[in-house]
């Protein structure tokens, strides 16, 4: 690790500031992914601006329509949250399976989220429910946020200070971790509205994605059988030694067939 | 008064306290007055030659102290890393042995080479200058596997050794072989890979030097599980310093797994380097640099057939395998494929005729060694697999097929048709017990079970021996061993009766401080907290092999018998002085010497006392003190083996396969401390289940690149990947180890990988697979599943 500037504001407009004024300034949440790129020397940023005094970020609220997370809320909250096993049992779930008890405790919804890992939980449920993003600068749609392989919408100095997800009828979440990181190797997350369905893929690809054609079989049916036969195209989907595509666009299938079973229970 | 915990207790292990409490000493922990930092340049390149090394930016940079290359060390005189053993092929000619210089010269030959030793006053600094080095390299095509490897055309990594070869190693009756099978009445046939392992030990490796210029004195701390091995082989060969002047110790280590038995270049350079800059030098580790640096193990490529008659019965067995060793020569590299695999082909069966060849060949990979079990899992893999082949092509099942073949009780010892002979056994028995612990009879009620809910149920059977306790000095120098294999110990009894040993062995996890301990308090008789075990420092311990390959308690244990039995010897001269009786009729038994038939009795503590208090002593005829050393050197192997079950559910949608039962029952001859005997085997048997479905080292075939460079993507098994285990033992005495102790740290590695595949296989047998490659992945089953153009689909 390189030397580099510590600040931790009490205020979003001084953490704002900070990242706008000061050169090769980064962000800094929970750390679980930023520490080890810094330690490894792959991120020298000259200064860190850490969120962890900033009031605003935390804090897990229920309006009766949506439910909104602070982003610095850390996993194993999200997971043990009253407010989330009663109104998005699902994303308390999700929550519970990311990584290892330290990650818990440590990872954060917001660090998770911008930082759009290709293979983390969180963007699938933020997909999957159709939540917005809250930023230090504006409200942004999920299906807008992601941008492709850790990229995001998010502009150079925003920070994203909350999550407000829609309360689904039903929604589940199925993921198959890849037996060394625990990372989904495939992830899917199904959540049911009044209006429709929406399936959101996590591990498959350079990103999280929808897959239209089972939401519209979903929302015909809400059963595993009517997804059953719905193939994903291998082609465009991640190939590596834990699993190849044609392997990866099969558990797409089995995994959003398991979040549906998932969703009814 | 403390209790006396003797053999077959189970007492806490004495040595959690201080590991338990944060009080453990490793080597990372030490800190020396001055002392600087140290990082290795390593070769981002498989292959590449090396143009030329501009340190100038590096040596200017803030806090650097020095700048090591492979020029200085050539400069130096310095010697190559020594190999620790000397093979040869058929005809005698010795194996290829190309130098492995301890900083790169000329040549990088593969991902992770040492290239040049930076030094600062911090890590910090040392790591930026490292980054100010520029190394011209001259990159060339790589060659990363081993059927590749030997192809005509495929790239050389030394100009002396044609076709990567190091050397076309044989054993056995070719001839005899042939016969069998020409008139074999059904030949089963595999092909099959054990795939390459990487031994990923808690604590990652580290070492720091330091030199005493008043005294012309070396210190070297480093996580080795064989300090005098280090001191000798770096103090004689390397660096060729007086091996008096040179002091090696190895402190509390944090598990090894045989990656912490050879002698690494990483500790030759810090101590050659902390001499040139006068300071103290550390270097540690990261665990991906343990990755690329770090001895890998296993990785073959082997074929196999065995010939039976129409009974089922063997009569011989054919055996040819490529043995990866990376990019040189490791301390123990080519004797793993050879000598500790070859000879184990025989496994627990009476087949009479045994022909194996090796091809030992060099790669642009991390030099293959030594990893827990080295050698004998990959055999045992071989034979169990097969066994279980021919079985299903013949329609015999897996069981009695075993049985017919199997070695009798009666029959030890036998001798096999590949040098070693089994002093002990049963095979038999132990897969009675197994069968019973493991509810075979009631498996197709679980099966059927699994069946209901879209699952397939496989069982697998291991049925297999090992040799350890390594090893007979004369027995192994006929195989090509370049050193002595016994053991050492010193019992020193104090003026109180307290009792300090001195051992050879070195504890890194094993519970050594804790099971000869109790060695000690059965033969002497004295409280087990009055008891110390010495280990890991070459100033304290007189001599040693240290600690691999089973051998602790068999070699070391047996060291530490024979010393206690010349203190019994010597404490019964001076009783019998004190008692006035002659030395014939003094009896000694649980810490007293008595007068048989009298009440006159003295305790071992006085006679402690008399023996350094020497007022009443026969001075005319006996030397003060109360301590004794012996040497032990093995007159054979120790054979360990027993049966292993593995029962395995497969989700035929996903492919994972759960492993869902595990029944091993061990012969490991006398138990010392049960408990830890359990914990070996637990811990052996999923390192075993790791490799059959978790593990697996990845090369990039044309990059060159180890892909699998880290615990995100090379996985060792959680918790969570297992089932509680049964183990139990079902033990024979080994007939020539003092305490009739065979050894138990490597069986649960050896028996398990066979055990797992067999129950994979056996899953999957009604769809037409007929063997699966390990690690049995996920992906690896589901592909199998889609060849076997099953409806699997997502139903
Ligand atoms: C061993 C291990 C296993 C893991 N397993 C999983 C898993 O199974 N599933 C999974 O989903 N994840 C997994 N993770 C990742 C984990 O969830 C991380 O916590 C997450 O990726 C990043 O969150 P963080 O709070 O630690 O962010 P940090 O590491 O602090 O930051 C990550 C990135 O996001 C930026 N950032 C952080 N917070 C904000 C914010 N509020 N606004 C804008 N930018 C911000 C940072 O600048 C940085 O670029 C694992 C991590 C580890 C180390």
């Amino acid at each position: 690790m390189r030397a580099f500037a510590y600040h931790q504001p009490n205020e979003i407009s001084e953490a704002v500031k900070l990242l706008t004024s000061v050169e090769d300034c980064k962000v800094l949440g929970g750390g679980m992914t930023l520490i080890p790129t810094l330690k490894q020397r792959l991120a020298a940023p000259a200064a860190v601006v850490d969120l962890a005094k900033l009031p605003a970020l935390k804090g897990i609220s229920d309006d009766g329509v949506t439910v909104t997370i602070g982003a610095m809320t850390p996993h194993a909250v999200v997971a043990a949250s009253p407010i989330v096993q009663a109104r998005i049992p699902a994303l308390a779930h999700l929550a519970s399976e990311i990584g290892d008890p330290a990650v818990r405790n440590r990872g954060t919804l917001g660090g998770s989220v911008a930082n759009n890992d290709p293979a983390a939980d969180y963007p699938a449920a933020v997909l999957g429910l159709g939540a917005t993003i809250i930023t230090s600068a504006r409200e942004i749609a999920a299906d807008r946020f992601f941008v492709g392989l850790f990229e995001t919408a998010l502009e150079p100095g925003e920070i994203i200070t909350a999550i407000r997800f829609p309360v689904p009828v039903a929604a589940g979440y199925a993921k198959f971790k890849a037996p060394a990181s625990r990372y989904a190797l495939v992830g899917v997350f199904v959540a049911r509205f009044a209006d429709g369905v929406r399936v959101a893929v996590t591990g498959a690809g350079a990103g999280v994605f929808r897959v239209a054609a089972m939401e519209q079989a979903l929302s015909q049916s809400f059963e595993p059988t009517s997804i059953a036969s719905i193939k994903i195209d291998a082609a465009g989907l991640t190939s590596d030694i834990h699993a190849e595509a044609d392997y990866r666009a099969h558990l797409v299938t089995v995994m959003a067939k398991r979040a549906v079973t998932a969703a009814s229970r | 008064m403390g209790q006396v915990i003797g053999i077959g207790a189970a007492p806490k292990r004495k040595e959690d306290q201080r590991f338990l409490t944060g009080r453990g000493n490793y080597v990372s922990d030490i800190k020396r007055p001055g002392m600087t930092a140290g990082v290795f340049i390593r070769s981002p390149h498989a292959h590449a030659v090396l143009r030329g090394i501009d340190k100038s930016a590096a040596l200017a940079a803030p806090g650097v102290v020095a700048v090591l290359t492979g020029e200085d060390v050539a400069a130096d005189g310095l010697g190559s890393l020594p190999c620790g053993w000397g093979i040869s092929d058929a005809k005698g000619v010795p194996m290829k042995e190309p130098p492995f210089p301890m900083l790169a010269q000329g040549k990088v030959r593969f991902v992770g080479d040492m290239v040049a030793f930076v030094i600062a006053e911090t890590l910090e600094q040392a790591k930026s200058a490292a980054e100010l080095v520029n190394v011209n390299y001259e990159v060339l095509p790589s060659v990363v596997g081993v059927l590749d490897a030997v192809r005509p055309d495929a790239p050389q990594l030394f100009d002396d050794v044609p076709n990567n070869v190091c050397c076309d190693w044989e054993l056995g009756d070719k001839a005899a072989v042939e016969a069998a099978f020409r008139k074999a009445a059904h030949v089963a046939k595999l092909s099959l890979v054990n795939n390459r392992l990487i031994g990923n030990p808690m604590e990652p490796r580290a070492a720091i030097a330091e030199y005493d210029p008043g005294k012309g004195h070396h210190t070297l701390w480093t996580t080795s599980q064989f300090p005098h091995v280090v001191r000798f082989l770096m103090s004689a060969l390397v660096l060729k310093l007086p091996e008096h002047k040179v002091r090696v110790v190895a402190p509390d280590v944090g598990g090894g797994f045989g990656v912490k038995q050879f002698h690494y270049g990483e500790e030759a350079v810090v101590t050659w380097a902390a001499k040139r800059v006068l300071r103290p030098v550390k270097w540690v580790a990261d665990r991906s640099e343990g990755y690329l640096s770090d001895r890998h193990g296993r990785d073959h490529v082997t074929e196999a057939e065995l010939a039976l008659d129409e009974n089922g019965k063997f009569l011989a067995l054919r055996v040819k395998t490529l043995a990866n060793m990376g990019g040189y020569l490791s301390t123990f590299g080519p004797n793993i494929p050879t000598n500790l695999y070859a000879p184990l082909l025989g496994g627990v069966y009476t087949t009479p005729a045994i022909y194996c060849n090796v091809k030992v060949v060099f790669t642009n990979t991390v030099p293959v060694d030594a990893y827990r079990g080295a050698g004998r899992p990959e055999a045992t893999f071989v034979v169990e697999r097969i066994v279980d082949v021919a079985a299903a092509e013949m329609g015999i099942d897996r069981v009695e097929l075993r049985r017919r073949n199997m070695i009798p009780k009666e029959a030890y010892p036998y001798q096999t048709p590949v040098l070693v002979q089994y002093d002990s056994g049963d095979p038999m028995g132990c897969l009675d017990g197994a069968l019973v612990a493991a509810d075979v009879k009631n498996f197709g009620v679980r099966k059927a079970e699994s069946a209901r809910n879209g699952k397939f149920r496989g069982l697998g059977f291991s049925t297999y021996v090992e040799a350890c306790g390594l090893a007979p000095s004369r027995f192994a120098g006929r195989l090509g061993a370049r050193g002595g294999l016994y053991e050492s110990a010193t019992v020193r009894v104090h003026p109180a009766g307290q009792v300090t040993v001195m051992i050879g062995t070195h504890n890194h996890g094993q519970g050594h401080e804790t099971t000869f301990a109790q060695i000690v308090c059965e033969k002497l008789g004295v409280p087990f907290e009055n008891v110390d075990i010495v280990f890991g420092d070459t100033d304290r311990v007189q001599f040693g092999m240290g600690t691999y390959g089973s051998r602790s308690l068999v070699v070391g244990g047996a060291a530490l018998s024979k010393a206690a039995d010349k203190v019994i010897v010597k404490g019964k001269k001076i009783a019998a002085h004190l008692l006035e009786a002659s030395e014939q009729d003094i009896h000694f038994e649980a810490g007293k010497f008595s007068v048989a038939g009298t009440d006159r009795v003295k305790t071992i503590e006085e006679i402690a006392g008399a023996a350094y208090v020497p007022h009443n002593y026969p001075l005319e005829i006996l030397e003060p003190g109360l301590e004794e050393q012996a040497y032990y050197d093995p007159v054979n192997f120790t054979y360990p083996g027993g049966c292993h079950i593995a029962e395995v559910e497969i989700d035929p949608e996903t492919g994972i396969v759960t492993l869902v039962n595990y029944t091993a029952v061990d012969d490991v001859g006398t138990v010392i401390n049960p408990m830890i005997v359990e914990g070996q085997l637990h811990g052996g048997i999923v390192q075993g289940v790791g490799q059959a479905l978790y593990e697996n080292a990845v090369y990039d075939e044309s990059s060159g690149q180890l892909v699998s460079g880290s615990l995100m993507d090379y996985c060792v098994p959680r918790a969570d990947h297992l089932p509680m285990m049964k183990v139990a033992t079902h033990s024979t005495l080994c007939t020539h180890t003092p305490m009739g102790v065979k050894g138990c740290g490597e069986v649960g590695t050896i028996g398990s990988p066979a055990a797992v595949i067999n129950a994979v296989v056996d899953a999957l047998a009604h769809l037409g697979v007929t063997h699966v490659d390990m690690p049995a992945t996920p992906n690896r089953i589901w592909r199998l599943l889609q060849n076997a153009s099953l409806p699997v689909a997502a139903e």
